[in-house]
């Protein structure tokens, strides 16, 4: 079955503690060619049917609405992909 | 960002282009306001300058409105209150000398709005806020309280705020390490669109540790450290503090701040190092209004003049602007006033936390502030008139049209019960009431407990933390207001703020010393808001001097409400008590049968506005309880007696819910039973048995008495004249029984008691 990801991430604005501890570590590392690092959030959600236009439409406004908390974080990406997940959350 | 501001507006080109349109307004300036910055410069601000001048001048930071009212806590003293007032009102947090070489800092701040925009990280950032002011006295932060009001416990959105304000307080103090001892929580369909976060934090530090933060000592080098500074949060200050959620729609909504605990911990452990080794001359946290506020207060409370250099500041995002640099609030900074030969010391301190620290220039004698961007001069404004000098209002007042009504609508009128089952239901029905329920809900998800030495917490009447180990020598704080008082009277609702927190910490054998308070009122350009205002802070001075107990300092918060529908007048208070040993602490809870339980004062058919008034009926009107604060005095001095000749084996405060609240919380605190009998009070005191149970009258506590003290403690009452009554023994019958009316078991009150915030929000952790 077709899946549908939505990729959220921090507003560029905001501060991401995450990423900074994650850019901290590769620079202990020694892998110090990082200028950042930001973490953000990949969802994955499994369509039963085709995806068309309408329903990418629906499920950003899904994403703005309650995936994402667009105080902080932006909404970057709706598209149509390959599963690459085995086993998923399902209801 | 969408800041309406040019880049790098320099000094001299806004000598040439007077005639430059700026954009003050969105930036919340009234045009009075930006003629008086042109007037102040004799020529249009810079960009930078505008930018600097609209954050400090918001109502926020410049307390325009209520500077006029807030005068009296510095006029309305004696002797006494300033006797072990180390550090008054005006810097970062009251400091009070505690005895032994100690001193305790305090105080208590709101992150209102924010907390309703993103609740997780409003909350958060709140406590790291009010950390960081604790931590630029010299003192080491350690514990925290919050006073958190939310809309009605079943409207939709309230789970939201709720569950985000509760996990971001946890999360930011939990991962700080201190302890959260107590607070409060109501819920009112009046915080709906506008709940309050008010953030309370105490730090303990030597007497010789103390710093003030100021920017003396020309040559001096002026040092940024901590975070790197980024695009949250620009124009917070001015724009979430100036104006309603609905006034200007969602594109007036900034970017909130997101705060890092661990950073914050780094900056904690950091700052006291430099403290001990003493290579600062003083410190200053960067909150709202980040740098403009810092460089500008730091400047008009040493030598008067400051160069900064602005491109030094240590970006997370290299395209922000100047402006933008000013206004950012990015969490976690601190600014640092250090003499030139022990800047290397300091650099070094600040290399070994691993802080990233920048010198972003020094203290000067020229009487300016001067900011430079890459070699351009884009702020040259003398510090004192963007700190100190702003503009002060003389707002209009009003008392309120609906007042005299709502007052003459007393609960005389309401229903009261008779019967021993109709007592017995309204008394279940208050317990569980969304109000008076269990806070355990909350309370869970905190450590209460790190760092070891935390003697009382929630839901004991006020958290108390030892201070020295060795003697035990420790300090109590609890926080207090009810809204509803304050609607029918605000002058008198304040004082009852103020009774109800100093019997609170007097209950818990601490000596009430010094409060910090936060004011949460509704629009200051509504006359009626600041009338009330004017009201309660009235009241408070009036009742602080009644008590000589000063007002150390605190915040006012302003345009809390929903549409143009205000909050009820909500001003916190936050007392402090010394104790000299916490081994002495009198806990709220009946821990033996076979003790005497003693009520102390006398009470009054004082139902009007009551919790009884509000769960059973619905109702709010008529006039608040009297407050008498000789009584509460010789309470709170008959109870530390009682508790250092170790006469008294609990008290507990009455307040909402009366008599019967403090019943059920005694017996539920530990699990032992009691049989209580009414009689005595109705038939001394003139009342009837739903008065003796639900009356709120002040000056009252609960006392249990070991059998074999019975005699010195009727005595210590006597000698000090105050009504005492017999109403009861405890035992282990696991019931609370009230002789004549009613008995409910212990299970069914810890059921009523603990289902309503779980039915409401999820689970007790930990349970």
């Amino acid at each position: 079955m077709p899946i549908i990801v939505v990729e959220v991430m921090p507003k560029a604005e905001i501060l991401d503690p995450q990423g900074k501890a994650v850019v901290g570590a590769l620079d202990r590392l020694g892998k110090s060619k990082f200028g950042a690092v930001r973490i953000g959030k990949r969802f994955e959600l499994t369509v039963d049917g085709p995806v068309d236009d309408a329903l990418l439409a629906e499920v950003r406004e899904l994403a703005e609405d309650m995936l994402a908390n667009t105080v902080i974080e932006d909404v970057v990406s709706v598209h149509e992909a390959l599963p690459v997940s085995v086993a998923g959350e399902t209801h | 960002m969408t800041t309406p501001i040019a880049v790098a507006d320099t000094v001299s080109n806004a000598a040439a282009t007077p005639e430059k349109e700026q954009p003050y307004a969105a930036l919340g300036l009234k045009e009075d306001e930006y003629l008086k910055i042109r007037e102040i410069l004799g020529r249009r601000p810079t960009s930078g300058e505008l930018a600097m001048y609209s954050v400090m001048w918001s109502e926020h930071c410049s307390y325009k409105s209520s500077k006029n009212y807030l005068r009296q806590f510095g006029t309305k003293v004696s002797p006494k209150m300033t006797k072990n007032l180390m550090v008054g009102m005006g810097e970062n947090a009251g400091v009070v000398d505690v005895g032994e070489g100690w001193a305790v800092t305090f105080k208590i701040e709101s992150h209102n709005h924010p907390s309703y925009i993103e609740p997780f990280q409003g909350a958060a950032t709140g406590v790291g806020g009010i950390v960081r002011d604790i931590i630029s006295m010299g003192a080491r932060p350690v514990a925290v309280m919050d006073a958190l009001r939310f809309g009605a416990i079943d409207h939709p959105d309230t789970a939201r705020v709720v569950h985000g304000v509760v996990s971001g307080i946890s999360f930011y103090g939990n991962c700080l390490g201190l302890p959260n001892i107590g607070g409060e929580t109501y819920f009112d369909s009046v915080y709906q669109g506008n709940p309050l976060v008010n953030a309370l934090a105490v730090g303990v530090l030597r007497h010789e540790d103390l710093h003030l933060a100021n920017a003396r000592g020309v040559g001096n080098v002026v040092v940024l450290f901590g975070a790197r500074t980024g695009g949250d949060g620009i124009g917070g200050a001015s724009i979430l503090a100036s104006d309603s959620f609905s006034a200007g729609g969602p594109t007036k909504r900034p970017a909130v701040q997101v705060g890092d605990p661990f950073a914050e911990k780094v900056l904690i452990e950091c700052c006291l190092e430099l403290f001990a080794k003493k290579l600062v001359e003083g410190i200053q946290d960067l909150g709202a209004a980040g740098i403009s506020c810092a460089t500008s207060e730091l400047a008009s409370n040493g030598d008067g003049g400051m160069f900064i250099e602005l491109e030094r500041v240590l970006l997370r995002d290299p395209n922000l602007t100047a402006e933008e640099i000013l206004m950012s609030e990015s969490q976690e900074r601190m600014m640092a006033v250090v003499t030139p030969e022990k800047l290397e010391g300091f650099l070094a301190v600040t290399a070994k936390w691993d802080v990233e620290t920048s010198v972003l220039g020094h203290v000067t004698d020229t009487g300016r502030l001067i900011i430079n961007w890459h070699g351009e001069e884009i702020v040259n404004v003398e510090p004192r008139t963007v700190a100190i000098d702003g503009p002060v209002y003389d707002r209009p007042v009003a008392y309120p049209g609906w007042l005299d009504a709502l007052r003459a609508d007393t609960a005389a009128g309401l229903a009261r019960p008779t019967t021993g089952d109709d007592l017995r239901a309204q008394f279940l029905a208050l317990l569980g009431s969304p109000n008076l329920a269990d806070k355990t809900w909350l309370t869970n998800q905190y450590d209460k407990y790190v760092m070891g030495n935390t003697a009382l917490s929630f839901p004991d009447d006020g958290g108390m933390v030892r201070v020295d180990e060795e003697s035990g020598l420790g300090f109590a704080v609890a926080t207090d207001a009810n809204g509803r008082y304050c609607q029918l009277d605000p002058y008198r609702g304040a004082q009852l703020a103020l009774a109800e927190a100093f019997r609170n910490v007097a209950a818990t054998g601490a000596t009430p010393v010094a409060i910090s308070d936060c004011l949460n009122f509704g629009s200051p350009e509504n006359p009626e808001v600041m009338w009330q205002f004017g009201q309660a802070v009235e009241g408070l001075a009036d009742g602080c001097l009644a008590l000589e107990i000063p007002v150390t300092g605190g915040n006012v918060s302003f345009y809390n409400q929903t549409g143009d529908v205000p909050i009820h007048p909500t001003p916190v208070v936050a007392m402090l008590g010394v104790i000299k040993d916490v081994a002495t602490r009198i806990p709220s809870g009946w821990q033996d049968e076979g003790n005497n339980i003693y009520l102390l004062g006398v009470t009054r058919h004082e139902l009007d506005g009551s919790a009884w008034a509000g769960t059973i009926h619905d109702h709010l009107g008529g006039v608040p309880p009297l407050v008498d604060f000789d009584a509460e005095q010789r309470l709170a001095g008959l109870i530390a007696a009682g508790g250092e000749q170790s006469l008294v084996a609990s008290a507990h405060d009455l307040a909402d819910g009366g008599l019967g609240q403090a019943l059920a919380e005694a017996v539920m605190r530990f699990g032992i039973g009691a049989r209580v009998w009414l009689t005595e009070i109705m038939e001394r005191d003139g009342v009837d048995a739903a008065t003796a149970l639900f009356s709120e009258s002040t000056a009252r506590m609960l006392v249990s008495v070991p059998r074999e003290d019975d005699v010195r403690f009727q005595g210590l009452c006597e000698g000090r004249n105050y009504p005492v009554l017999r109403i009861g023994v405890t035992d282990n019958s696991g019931t609370l029984e009230v002789q004549d009316l009613f008995t409910v078991s212990l299970d069914q009150l810890r059921g009523t008691h603990r289902a309503t915030l779980s039915d409401a929000f999820g689970p007790v952790i930990g349970q």
